[in-house]
């Protein structure tokens, strides 16, 4: 049945982009300039409880060559850290993302760091999304101290505060309550700006999405559940785990929108048009439907709930920087070889990263014991023979 | 600057119980601890050197309708016979009130979530009042989803925000484990320091009148592992509104143990912003001869005994440790080193509880010291049965200290 519904997507996407207009300026740098050019999106959105954005999506050269650059680095790192972790120098759970880049990145180009984003364990792409190097990186994922977490996070422990990315989170489902927490204090602070909770289709059937779904409707919170449907919940197919695999409707009274998630320009469509109504009406559940290569996790083959064919027949129809990179090419705006060329750039600049990551020493340790709590207010914990202090207040 | 509130409803149920309570002013002075006044504006920390003289109803079965009256002065002013007495009164949900209620005031960033917080006014009342003061995006009516609210909490708490998550009791914050172990306690570790969670989580837990079993549960014993947070336990009008103003202004998590049956506390408090350190113990009676550890609700359990013990010729040193975890070993310490003996009496029940951690913890630093083995008096290891009597007998009851002293200083 899964193989059934995959048929029917990929015949469904296998009519390509039709370009409607485009406005181009003459032969280009490979960066691109900003001229306008609309472009339909693979399919058109369903919506559920509100008016479905347009299919045609506004961008221009530079955002495209942008995303194929951005998508091209995520597959690299996501392939290399692949190489890693069966070298034994990434240990654990490692949950790859080679497939639904284009989420991560469609959503970056329609919001400002400003704005929250919080998902799972599945997070090495939306941290780079949100202005992660590729250093901090592969220094996390091996545990050295130049990692985003200090190594003591490790793959499912990514944050990035100063752009807010609210991580990285391994218990399933439990960054969403998280999420509507973080839309709460973006209302109670008055910043206009949204939160974006990312999880995925096995989480979606978890009590604590509604719970916090029907707090968020209640009281207007400015929170965007983003359901990544790649339609396994480990080695679990979305029609064995879930009555209704209609995610985006399952928000009943709040409005949902199901997009094509392996369409970079339909999933920053969607999240633009999300923001806006967020700011307004409160919560909005989207689903992206997207897919994954690898596995669930490294320990995962991922062959053994789906078959080859399947999942070599999305790589074939469906993949995200394929699209962009046919687009880029019928639309002129670089030639194959100026593409070649950034795909080993953004090699070379992952291999670097990995150099240097594996020069990151180690922790100290020391750093066991550091971070436990935060030191404020001079209030200290006491051991079994510390000298007498006093309590200082701010 | 401190409102008083009159609790009207608690005030004239109180008024009509027997009230054969007496003043004794024991104010000891204590070389070790001195009192520290800080150039800063209008506050003081105390160290709490009261001692409490409670004279409790005799019947073990109504050991909760009582009126304390503790004085816990400053050492400085002049001791005893003063006769306007400075502070003033209230119950202790006044005074948890009073410390959230200036808390929210001083600093913005302070809301409260809980069930039936907001409108209702608690359903103990400690935030009566609160949501028409500041409105309802600051003290929040949550529906009955205790695993997102919490976690709402902690995220907002992790952009700045300083929460109060109430439950409403503390048994039906099992259903938030996993957002108070996984979220609260370890975020602040995994991301590397990025985030603080400034979160406050209070609610009452502990044995009640009859509150069937599923109502009457410890929960500091479950939660004493998670990595990350403090716990502390308030037992006093004074110590409840300085543990939890300090718990409002602490950039960790924080979880304030309250007790059922200790709402309706009286005590006089003083009048001044004050705060009370969360990682220190309270000395509530120096003492020679045993050294006695308790906390919340067994306090006054203890002092009842204590009372007992003093006509039979003992000296028991009573402190309350408050603070749960981390437990302060150098308060404790230092009286072990005195005594010599130690009894430990909690509300827990004896498997895996706070007591067991203590007694552990004095065993591996301060062996050397003990001349007995410590003895721990907890609860049961029992769900809380419905019966009267049968619910008196799961807790620890004065008698049973009083056996204990005695066979500790034979």
């Amino acid at each position: 049945m899964a193989l059934s519904h995959l048929a029917a997507s990929a015949s469904r996407s296998s009519s390509l982009l039709k370009p409607l207009s485009s406005a181009l300026s003459l032969r280009r740098s490979i960066s691109g300039d900003n001229s306008p050019l609309t472009v339909e999106t693979s399919v058109p959105f369903t919506s559920h409880q509100c008016e479905a954005p347009s299919r045609s999506v506004e961008t221009n050269p530079k955002e495209l060559l942008t995303f194929f650059r951005d998508m091209a680095l995520m597959r690299r790192m996501e392939i290399a850290a692949d190489s890693l972790y069966k070298a034994k120098l990434i240990r654990g759970f490692c949950h790859l993302y080679d497939g639904q880049e284009a989420v991560a990145v469609g959503m970056e180009a329609a919001i400002t760091k400003k704005d929250c984003i919080i998902t799972a364990y599945r997070d090495h792409c939306t941290f780079v999304s949100r202005g992660g190097t590729l250093l901090e990186v592969f220094a996390e994922l091996m545990g050295r101290q130049a990692g985003c977490s200090k190594g003591k996070g490790g793959s499912m422990h990514f944050y990035k505060k100063d752009s807010n990315f609210y991580g990285g989170h391994g218990i399933v489902g439990a960054q969403v309550p998280l999420g509507c927490g973080l839309a709460f204090a973006q209302k109670y602070s008055k910043d206009e700006t949204v939160t974006f909770a990312l999880y995925g289709d096995g989480a979606a059937n978890q009590g604590q999405l509604f719970e916090a779904l029907n707090i968020s409707a209640l009281w207007d919170l400015p929170a965007i559940l983003v359901c990544e449907n790649n339609h396994y919940g480990m080695g679990t197919a979305e029609w064995r785990a879930a009555k209704s695999p209609a995610y985006y409707k399952r928000g009943d009274y709040v409005p949902g929108l199901k997009v094509d998630g392996m369409d970079a320009l339909a999933v920053k469509q969607a999240c633009k048009f999300a923001k806006e109504h967020a700011l307004k009406n409160g919560p909005i559940i989207l689903e992206m439907d997207t897919y994954r290569y690898h596995g669930h996790s490294m320990s995962d083959p991922g062959s053994s709930y789906r078959t080859r064919d399947e999942i070599s027949g999305v790589r074939q129809e469906r993949d995200p920087i394929e699209r962009i990179r046919k687009l880029i090419l019928s639309h002129d705006l670089a030639t194959e070889k100026e593409l070649k060329d950034v795909e080993k750039e953004v090699r070379k600049e992952v291999d670097d990263a990995i150099a240097q990551a594996k020069e990151s020493p180690m922790p100290e340790p020391s750093e066991l014991f550091t971070n436990v709590y935060a030191k404020g207010l001079g209030v200290e914990s006491f051991g079994a023979d510390r000298k007498e202090v006093r309590a200082t207040l701010p | 600057m401190a409102a008083i509130f009159q609790g009207v409803g608690a005030a004239a149920a109180l008024s009509s119980l027997p009230s054969n309570s007496f003043d004794s002013k024991n104010i000891l002075f204590s070389p070790r601890r001195s009192f520290s006044v800080r150039k800063a504006p209008s506050f003081v920390v105390v160290r709490s050197d009261g001692t409490m003289n409670l004279d409790l109803n005799p019947k073990g079965r109504r050991a909760q309708q009582f009126i304390a009256n503790a004085v816990a002065t400053k050492e400085d002013s002049s001791a005893a016979s003063s006769s306007s007495k400075p502070g003033h009164e209230l119950l202790l949900f006044e005074a948890l009130r009073e410390g959230l209620e200036e808390e929210m005031e001083r600093d913005p960033r302070v809301c409260v979530m809980g069930e039936d917080v907001g409108h209702y006014g608690g359903s103990y009342k400690v935030t009566k009042g609160l949501a028409t003061k500041f409105g309802d995006l600051r003290v929040l009516d949550t529906p009955i989803a205790e695993n997102s609210f919490t976690g709402m909490g902690i995220g907002a708490a992790m952009t700045g925000l300083r929460p109060v998550v109430e439950g409403m009791n503390m048994g039906f914050l099992l259903l938030a484990f996993n957002q108070i172990s996984n979220n609260c306690g370890m975020l602040h570790y995994t991301s590397g320091g990025q985030f603080t969670i400034p979160i406050v989580i209070r609610g009452p837990g502990g044995v009640g009148r009859q509150l069937g079993a599923e109502h009457s549960q410890r929960l500091e014993s479950y939660f004493q592992s998670v990595p990350g947070i403090q716990m502390v336990a308030c037992s006093t009008p004074y110590n409840a509104k300085g543990l939890m103003k300090a718990a409002l202004r602490s950039e960790n998590p924080v979880i304030l143990f309250e007790h059922v049956l200790l709402y309706n506390l009286k005590e006089r408090i003083p009048d001044e912003d004050y705060i009370c350190n969360l990682e220190e113990a309270e000395m509530v009676r120096p003492g020679e001869h045993v050294t006695i550890l308790t906390y919340s609700r067994m306090r006054y359990h203890v002092m009842q005994a204590a009372k007992t013990l003093v006509n039979k010729g003992y000296d028991p040193e009573v402190i309350d440790i408050r603070s749960l975890k981390p437990f302060d070993l150098y308060t404790i310490g230092n009286s072990v080193k005195k005594t010599h003996r130690v009894l430990i009496v909690e509300e827990c029940m004896r498997t895996g509880g706070i007591g067991a951690s203590l007694t552990a913890a004095i065993t591996e630093n301060f062996h050397d010291y003990l001349d007995a083995p410590i003895i721990c008096l907890s609860s049961q290891d029992v769900p809380t049965p419905y019966a009267g009597r049968l619910e008196e007998w799961t807790v620890v009851q004065p008698a049973q200290i009083v056996t204990a002293v005695e066979q500790l200083c034979q």
